[in-house]
């Protein structure tokens, strides 16, 4: 058993860049992502800036080297062309060469396809090759699209907690290393922009009209994103000889069992998932130096949240920003793509601002960073992901000494 | 490591909601679809707020409170589900406003109960449960993952008792999607009963939530141990399988010989059965064998109704005569054994033993 979790690989696709490297030039240049919806058809694309990933189907297919003629959803190709990058920055050759798995998050699976065909597929009279998306839908086919064209096929799993969905993917792939079921894992997240989506957060009247301000008094609601991330987990064993990014030190996964949709005003459940990530890695709350907040730019969110932090950490709150001004809300994917932004932060020791931040809530202690900072030892990050139905989890990666 | 099973709650398509039976009285469906057979939801729910959740929350609360009840546990230390396709109901509910109303006019409701973890996080809404709360969703793994992650989650000491479930509900829209790819029967109605003995591509459509408690200890109410679960993805040959079951067998101290019973997952699709039997032809020739799919039709987590039907059958030392596939050759019950598949790529093996 491996008492250790390395990071060894990273690979992402969003709205600010295809790779790693596009993505953290964008983060320094302070680039946001955020624009016109351009690939999904919807009715609100005057009413609704999103974060798209700036490439056509197609356009992704070719990335991930497929053929045109392959039936596969945009979630599933966002997700292997995060996956492809995570495992060749690993350096990984043979994938068969240690026991490998994939734990892989989404919301809504297929749904990219699935509202597409939905009223053929009821139509008897109506066939075609689109039948083939039917079993696309289910959140696993993603998963298993994404393993057949790695060649993984020790374990596999997928995960759906709503917007911390990737963090309990990571969390777990961390534990089955612990328990030595698995050498190595990839494991984060991916999700499609769907009308589906879309409509669903309209109907819940949390989407920013303009790019949305996380942390700011004024925030009107959050931007919708897509994208996938994923970063390559080893053990002690499986990772010796090779760069380590950093480690997975800690994790918390907790419920705030208040409401459905809503977090409880005090960050109840966030604080309990804090708590147990500072538990797992033995570390305290002053030893962070930069906090990736969840930070959705909701009234409620950015409240509850920011309530829980300044709790946990008794108003003594480290450099902290929230970088879905950048991305939009990637939703399942989103703690895979902050888990990467966040190793970069302890690689290149530096602080992601939190853009559209100009007015302070009255009811919180801090303010987020809202330049670009850099000198500063950044040795262990704290990113937070919380969902829909209460899913409330933490994640806390350090340097690798 | 091992599980205690201490509570089990189930509804499906037989009477299984009432704990203290065991299959007494066989539902035969003739049908292409097997609807569970939903309780009373008046005393677990306020009927306001039953009014607007779809079948499968319903039923998934209902089986966890009875699971609850039957364990004497008032707020698990965690509450991990595995369903591969969540809430279909107000999913498609959702979808189809959309699509009727050119995304106008809509509201939230179905949107909201939509997500895959509205189940897990509605009994933690229920219950006030702060705690660890997981919803796994991948296909025929979704319930084996569940399990896997209690198992871990005991063996850390982070949990002494975890409520556990699979959840599927079957709609009647997704049934016909389903069946336009060769899920089902071409035959308008299957007597269920016969299934078994059928000679053509494609299964019944199924449903159900099953709920557990898993214990690191002991209890008086304790059903049957759950030592393990394996899952063996896309598998090139039945050899492979073979091979696996036997290394799962053997770290566990245990031969082939020493399983008494085996549950077949056989769904009456000729393009699978073999798979099975070759199984059971071979390896497990002089094990009791017994089947399960008739009676709660194909779904992702069928797995969670057929580890309800293995602890029974270790509880009660008894084996349905539904459920036999041939005769019953075991005097005493200690291992019984599942092997299960949704479609062929997801295969998972199940451990249970008397305690």
């Amino acid at each position: 058993m491996s008492s250790k979790v390395y990071i060894t690989g990273m690979g992402m696709i969003s709205a600010i860049g295809n790779n790693v490297a596009e993505s953290f030039h964008s983060l320094e240049t302070m680039q946001s992502g955020i624009g016109e919806l351009k690939y999904v058809r919807s009715r609100h694309k005057p009413l609704v800036p999103v974060g798209e990933v700036k490439k056509s189907t197609e356009e992704l297919m070719e990335m991930a080297g497929l053929n045109p003629d392959n039936l596969t959803t945009r979630t599933s190709l966002l997700g292997l062309i995060a996956a492809q990058e995570a495992v060749k920055s690993a350096g990984i050759k043979d994938i068969k060469e240690y026991r490998t798995g994939i734990i892989s998050a989404t919301s809504v699976g297929g749904m990219d396809m699935t509202e597409n065909h939905w009223l053929d597929y009821l139509n008897e009279e109506k066939s075609g090759p689109w039948l083939k998306y039917i079993e696309t839908h289910e959140c696993g086919d993603s998963t298993e699209f994404i393993a057949d064209n790695l060649g993984i096929k020790d374990f596999l799993s997928t995960i759906s907690t709503a917007c911390s969905s990737a963090a309990n993917a990571i969390m777990f792939g961390a534990r089955l290393i612990k328990h030595g079921k698995l050498d190595r894992v990839i494991v984060g997240g991916t999700d499609a922009m769907s009308r589906f989506t879309i409509n669903g957060f309209m109907t819940l009247m949390i989407l920013d009209s303009e790019n949305c301000k996380p942390f700011d008094s004024q925030r009107r609601g959050l931007n919708l994103g897509e994208g996938a991330g994923y970063i390559v987990l080893e053990s002690e064993k499986a990772a010796k000889g090779k760069v380590i990014h950093a480690e997975l030190s800690g994790y918390g996964n907790s419920n705030d069992a208040y409401h459905q949709t809503a977090s409880s005003p005090d960050g109840a459940g966030a604080f309990m998932a804090m708590e147990k990530a500072f538990k797992i890695s033995g570390l305290k709350p002053s030893d962070i130096d930069y906090i990736n907040a969840h930070g959705t730019g909701t009234e409620i969110n950015d409240l509850s949240e920011g309530t829980a932090i300044d709790r946990i950490f008794e108003k003594n709150v480290p450099s902290i920003s929230s970088t879905k001004a950048y991305t939009g809300h990637t939703l399942a994917a989103c703690a895979g793509i902050e888990a990467i932004f966040s190793i970069l932060a302890i690689k290149h020791n530096i602080v992601f601002p939190n853009l559209n931040y100009k007015h302070p809530m009255t009811a919180l202690s801090f303010k987020p960073t809202t330049t670009l900072e850099r000198g500063k030892k950044i040795d262990h990050v704290l990113s937070n992901s919380f969902g829909f139905g209460g899913n409330t989890s933490a994640l806390i990666f350090s340097r690798h000494h | 490591m091992e599980a205690y099973i201490n509570g089990i709650g189930i509804v499906s398509p037989q009477k299984t909601f009432d704990t203290s039976d065991f299959l007494s009285e066989i539902v035969e469906h003739n049908s292409k679809l097997l609807n569970a057979i939903e309780p009373s939801y008046k005393e677990f729910l306020d009927p306001n707020l039953a009014r607007r959740m779809a079948r499968v929350i319903k039923m998934s609360i209902a089986a966890s409170f009875v699971c609850l009840r039957d364990a004497k546990i008032e707020k698990p230390d965690a509450i991990i589900t595995g369903t591969a396709l969540g809430c279909l109901q107000d999913t498609e509910k959702f979808l189809l406003s959309i699509i009727e109303n050119d995304e106008q006019f809509l509201t939230p409701t179905s949107f909201i109960q939509s997500t895959h973890n509205t189940v897990s996080a509605q009994i933690a809404l229920q219950l006030k449960c702060m705690n660890y709360n997981f919803t796994y969703v991948h296909k025929g793994f979704s319930f084996e993952s569940a399990l896997l992650d209690s198992m871990m989650t005991l063996e850390e000491g982070e949990a002494k008792n975890i409520l556990v479930g699979g959840h599927d509900e079957m709609t009647e829209k997704h049934h016909r999607v389903y069946n336009r790819i060769g899920y089902w029967k071409k035959d308008s109605a299957v007597d269920t009963m016969q299934l078994i003995h059928s000679k053509t591509p494609g299964s019944v459509g199924g449903e159900g939530a099953a709920f557990f408690i898993l214990g690191n200890e002991k209890t008086e109410k304790s059903y049957a141990k759950l030592q393990g679960v394996e899952m063996i993805y896309k598998p090139e040959n039945t050899k492979e399988v073979e091979t696996k079951i036997i290394t799962f067998l053997d770290s566990k101290g245990l031969q082939a010989n020493d399983i008494d019973v085996v549950l077949y997952g056989i769904n009456g699709d000729v393009r699978f059965d073999q798979l099975y039997y070759e199984i059971k032809n071979t390896l497990f020739k002089n094990s009791t064998s017994g089947y399960f799919k008739h009676l709660c039709g194909e779904y992702q987590t069928s797995g969670s109704f057929a580890m309800w039907l293995a602890a029974k059958i270790l509880q009660t030392q008894t084996i349905p005569n539904a459920v036999l596939i041939g005769e019953n050759k075991s005097k005493e019950i200690k291992n019984v054994l599942i092997y299960n598949t949704f479609i062929d790529s997801d295969q998972s093996v199940y451990l249970l033993s008397k305690c």
